[in-house]
This record gives C-alpha cells, sequence and structure tokens, in this order.
C-alpha cells in the first residue's frame, strides 16, 4: 500500500557468526523513508546501528549475513536483487559515506580520481568526468578545487577528505544518501560545516538522507525523524521533536537524561545503570529489561511488539501497550 | 620524486663505505701476513723483504692503506687472483652473468607461480583450495636446498635423463638449479600475497569502492590488488641479493659456473682478494637492489614518497 515510500525497511534481521557463537546484531527492524527525509538512527555503539545501514547497501561484511526481512527501495526489494543488480542500486540510488575519512578513501589514488571513478561509472566520458569531479569539489566547499582534485588523502585535512567522500557519493545522484557517523572523526567546528553540508545538498538535489550516529545533539540539528536502536532492535521512533520533548520508551528516556544539559549548571551526569546486553545471549523478552526502572512481570518473558500511539510514532514497550510484531 | 630518489642513493653509498670498512678490518685481523707466503723469511734475506713490502705499500700506516685499496675498489681494481694471477675483476665479470641469470629467473618463476597462488588463496580464503595452497608451498620451504638439489638430480637427471645432471651446457641445465632454488621461495611469497590481499579486501576504502557502485571486478582490480601488491612487487628487488647469496651452494652441488662456485673455490683456497671482491660486488647488488625497492616502492604509494620528501 505504501509503494510511494522512497525506502522500506521491515523486520530485518542480520546476525554474525562467530567463533563464540551468533551475534544477532539486528533482530527485526523496521523504519522507513520518504523522499527528501533525514531520518536519523541512534544508538550506543554496537546497537546495530551501522550493521543496519550496511544491509540497506547489502554491504555487511562477512561473518555477517542478512537472515531476513525486506529493504524496499521505491517497492523493489533489494534482498531478492542479483548481485550485479545491486551493483547498479549502489551510488546510483543509495550511496554511503563512512565513518572515518582517513581510512576510507583508497590512499594511492587522487582525491579527484576517486571522485572521478564513481562518475565514469554512468558513461560520462574521462576528461568530462575529471570536470564534474572538480567541479563537485568546490560544490561541496574545497578551496581551489581543481588543485586539490590533485592530491592524495593524507594531503588533506580530515574535514576535507570527508568533503572528497560526500562529494564523491552524490556524484552520481542518489535518491538516498546514509551517512554513517559522518563527523565522529571531525573536530565540532568542521562537525557544523558537514551537516550544513549535506542538509543543504539534500535541500538541493532531494535526496532522502539516512543519518546513523551516537551522537543526539546531531540528532536535534539535522533530523526530521528519529530511531532510537537498543541490542539490534528499533525501541521507539517517530518525529525528532516528539522524541526529544515527550520520550516514551524507557530506554530514550534515561538516553535523553543522560544529555548534558548547561541550562542546569552544576550536579553530576546522569547515566544509565547496568550494561549494554551481549548481542550473543539476549536476555528473553525486552532487551532493555535488565536496566528499565519500570520494568513489569511480562518484560522478561516476551518481547513487545510495536505500539502506534499518535503522531506518527511507534514505540516498542508495554508501558503503551502490547502492540503486535510486524 | 628525485630528491627523494637521489637520498636514497646517497644513503647507498654510504652503506657500501660502510662495508669496505668492515670488510678491511677484517683483512686487517686476519692471521698470516701475504709477504710472508709469498717469500720465506728463513730463505730471503731482511732487507729484501723491507723492500717487498714497501713495494706493495705495506709499510704505508693503515689509514693510508685502507684509502689506497678503496682508490682501487673505485676504479673497478679489485686485484689480483693469488692462486691465477687473473684480475679478480675479469674473473668476477666472467661468473656474474651465470649468477645473475639463475638468480633472475628462479625470482621471476617465483613470482610468476607465487602471486596466483596466493590471490587464489586469498579470494578462497578458508577453502580446502587455500589450505592445500598454504601447506604444500609452506612444506616445501621447509625442505633444505642441498637435498632437494640432489632429489632433483636423482630423478630428472638420473633416472629420467630430462636435463644435464650439472655444469653448463645450454638453456636445459637452467632447469634443476632454478627449480631448487624456486620451489622453497614459493612459501613466503604466496603467503605474503595472501595476507597482503587479505588485509585489503577489509580496508575501509573497500567498502567505499562498493559504495560507490564499482562491481567486483573492478573494486578486486582497482582497489584490492591495486595496493595489496605494493609490499609484494617491492620484495621482488629486496629478495634479489638473498637470492644471489642463497646460490652459493645451488651453483655448487650444480657445478653452476656463477659467482657463487667461484666464491666456494676461493674460500678453500684462501684466495682473499677473489673473496673480497665477490663480497663487496654481493654488498653493492644488495644496496643497489634495495635502493631501487625504496625508489618502486615510493613511485607506488604516495604516502611513502610524502614520508620521504619531508626528509623523515
Amino acid at each position: 500500500m505504501n509503494m510511494a515510500k522512497l525506502l522500506q525497511v521491515s523486520d530485518l534481521r542480520v546476525e554474525f557468526l562467530t567463533g563464540r557463537g551468533t551475534v544477532r546484531a539486528v533482530g527485526g527492524v523496521a523504519f522507513q523513508l520518504d523522499r527528501g527525509e533525514v531520518f536519523a538512527l541512534v544508538g550506543e555503539s554496537g546497537c546495530g546501528k551501522s550493521t543496519t545501514a550496511l544491509a540497506v547497501m547489502r554491504l555487511v561484511p562477512p561473518p555477517g549475513r542478512i537472515l531476513g526481512g525486506s529493504i524496499r527501495l521505491r517497492g523493489d526489494d533489494l534482498l531478492t536483487l542479483d548481485e550485479d543488480s545491486m551493483t547498479q542500486v549502489r551510488g546510483r540510488h543509495i550511496a554511503m559515506i563512512f565513518q572515518n575519512p582517513m581510512v576510507s578513501l583508497n590512499p594511492v589514488y587522487r582525491a579527484g580520481a576517486q571522485v572521478q571513478e564513481a562518475i565514469v561509472l554512468d558513461q560520462v566520458p574521462k576528461n568530462e568526468a575529471w570536470r564534474r569531479a572538480v567541479d563537485l569539489l568546490g560544490r561541496v566547499y574545497i578551496a581551489d578545487p581543481a588543485h586539490r582534485a590533485l592530491s592524495y588523502p593524507h594531503e588533506l585535512s580530515g574535514g576535507m577528505r570527508q568533503r572528497v567522500m560526500t562529494g564523491m557519493m552524490v556524484s552520481r545522484q542518489p535518491d538516498l544518501l546514509i551517512a554513517d557517523e559522518p563527523t565522529t572523526a571531525l573536530d565540532v567546528t568542521i562537525q557544523a560545516q558537514v551537516l550544513d553540508l549535506l542538509l543543504e545538498l539534500r535541500d538541493r538535489t532531494g535526496m532522502a538522507l539516512l543519518i546513523i550516529t551516537h551522537d543526539l545533539g546531531i540528532v536535534a540539528e539535522i533530523a526530521d525523524r528519529v530511531g532510537v536502536m537498543y541490542a539490534g532492535s528499533l525501541v521507539e521512533q517517530g518525529p525528532v521533536f516528539d522524541i526529544f520533548e515527550e520520550p516514551l520508551h524507557p530506554y530514550t528516556r534515561l538516553l535523553m537524561r543522560a544529555l548534558p544539559r548547561l541550562t542546569k549548571g552544576q550536579g553530576s551526569l546522569h547515566t544509565i545503570p547496568g550494561q549494554v546486553p551481549s548481542l550473543i545471549q539476549l536476555p528473553p523478552g525486552c532487551p532493555f529489561h535488565p536496566r528499565c526502572p519500570d520494568r513489569m512481570e511480562i518484560c522478561s518473558t516476551k518481547m513487545p511488539g510495536l505500539t502506534v500511539p499518535a503522531g506518527g510514532r511507534e514505540v516498542a514497550c508495554y508501558l503503551h501497550g502490547v502492540g503486535e510484531r510486524q | 620524486m628525485l630528491e627523494y630518489s637521489v637520498r636514497r642513493l646517497a644513503l647507498g653509498v654510504l652503506t657500501v663505505l660502510a662495508v669496505t670498512l668492515v670488510l678491511f678490518s677484517v683483512m686487517q685481523l686476519m692471521p698470516g701476513d701475504p709477504i710472508r707466503l709469498l717469500a720465506d723469511p728463513g730463505r730471503v734475506p731482511p732487507h729484501r723483504i723491507e723492500e717487498l713490502q714497501r713495494q706493495w705499500g705495506l709499510d704505508r700506516p693503515v689509514a693510508v692503506q685502507y684509502l689506497y685499496w678503496l682508490g682501487n675498489l673505485a676504479r673497478g681494481n679489485f686485484g689480483h687472483s693469488i692462486i691465477s694471477g687473473q684480475s679478480v675483476s675479469v674473473l668476477i665479470a666472467s661468473r656474474l652473468p651465470f649468477t645473475l641469470v639463475l638468480a633472475l629467473t628462479s625470482l621471476l618463476l617465483h613470482y610468476l607461480l607465487a602471486v596466483p597462488l596466493g590471490l587464489l588463496a586469498a579470494v578462497r580464503s578458508g577453502s580446502r583450495l587455500d589450505r592445500a595452497i598454504v601447506v604444500i608451498t609452506t612444506a616445501l620451504r621447509t625442505i633444505p636446498g642441498f637435498w632437494l638439489a640432489i632429489l632433483l638430480m636423482l630423478l630428472f637427471a638420473i633416472r629420467l635423463r630430462w636435463f644435464p645432471i650439472s655444469g653448463y651446457q645450454g638453456l636445459s641445465s637452467l632447469v634443476l638449479p632454478v627449480a631448487t632454488l624456486t620451489l622453497p621461495m614459493l612459501g613466503g611469497t604466496v603467503r605474503l600475497t595472501r595476507a597482503e590481499v587479505l588485509e585489503t579486501i577489509g580496508e575501509r576504502f573497500v567498502l567505499t569502492a562498493y559504495a560507490k557502485g564499482l562491481g567486483h571486478r573492478a573494486v578486486r582490480l582497482r582497489h584490492v590488488l591495486r595496493n595489496a601488491l605494493i609490499p609484494v612487487t617491492v620484495m621482488f628487488f629486496l629478495s634479489l641479493p638473498w637470492v644471489v647469496g642463497g646460490s652459493v651452494i645451488i651453483e655448487n652441488i650444480f657445478a653452476w659456473p656463477g659467482m657463487g662456485r667461484l666464491l666456494w673455490g676461493s674460500i678453500t683456497n684462501q684466495d682473499l682478494p677473489v673473496v673480497q671482491g665477490i663480497i663487496m660486488v654481493i654488498a653493492i647488488l644488495t644496496v643497489v637492489c634495495n635502493t631501487i625497492g625504496d625508489v618502486i616502492s615510493g613511485l607506488l604509494d604516495p604516502r611513502v614518497r610524502i614520508e620521504l620528501e619531508e626528509g623523515r
């Protein structure tokens, strides 16, 4: 029914087969994105947000594998495509920029050549592609792009490398750009510039953005909607303003409280007691119940389904109803 | 890049100088006196011995002797063989081509075999094929060269009579010594290639290459192979002097008329000038090959280039 959605992920499950056991990295995640929308997936390290993003690209590295679910791009399930067709999707329809631009660009090729390499894929002649690459580097605010295109990655600063990466990934005008911790390795002023750049590109091209981050500050600044992940599950999602204003899931609530508030001026930082569960041996029921201040009898027996309160929100918690696992 | 190469070259010249100093010191520390070998003090009057010492410059200070010797080396004058009286440079020049042919053929053949095997092992990593390649080539590595040589001789020269047993009788004589040198070398290069490819496949920039829409082939060729083969290529040049040194024993077993055989004969005959000359040639070859390896590494990897241009 929702065929118009740009991206519709449902019941996505990914696991890693390791020597110590099976890691259930992503356990039944569902979310969707409209054209031009900015959706942020937040969570702690190891909660499965990056794996979710890689799964959308079908680039989960071994020993990981996508167990099931569907990833529909304008209705077509990417999980049913053969490898060649998926190659056609990558870069052209969905592109992705990675966390650490230091190691995400190939050290032996010039910055411009790495952008050119993407453009050539759309049957653009080489010299025309180079011209466009230089042009793109200018549009991602790299000063003196004709000269910088000839630089090797190690000759560029972290911020510039992330711009090169961004330019490379938008060069084929994808409908969706996934950004995995796009600003984590950068200092704060550069972070703001990169975020502004991403929003500007969204405005100009109408592409949708899927931002993966652990930084609620970034979420507040850039996202339209946000999904909160915990131990491989999406526990809550909704419009960014609502989630910040009135978090429904106890985990989201504690996460918001753990944010340092400059206005309060004093006191210690709040933390969430307990530890993130091992993804090899998840507790039965809701994965958050061992740390949850509001846990009930049922929480340790059965995973709550998604409840849809109102206003485009979803939450997986018995406090808000039994829900239905989709 | 030019500045970098010049810097490497200067470093190489210094290394050769250091080798000459060590070599000269060893000569000084050696027991025995060449004059006493030439003229028995029991039968030759002392004034004649002094005259001989003057004639050969052996009455001069050690430092002067060293500089004199260095000057001769620089002009390509390595002295004369005590045994045959032939010029050492002429002797070495007649043998060096044989050694280089043997070493280069073995090295090239071993690369032609080991690099594709290493790639195959990496691409099929974890499979039975991968394990078989690694285990077999590693096992070959543990076989001592002299023993392998004798086995090959017994089978292919004596039993099957496919190849000459020893000496140099044309190209067919190359087969057995080349096989003896090549087989044990495979293991190292297979493992290096495999490890480099596997490491590169795990790099983030490979993920980037896929993410921008490149297919498997392009990613493997342009991003995995291009990067993984840098150390493998450099290793070729670093191995050459090692193979030349390692072929001494093999040349003797196969009576190959190369420098290694000359070295062996000169050592047993205590023909010092020849031994020194050969050691100098191997030292120079080592330095030259290392320099080429460094320059190639700089050409292939811009990071190395910058590091060196910044003088680190």
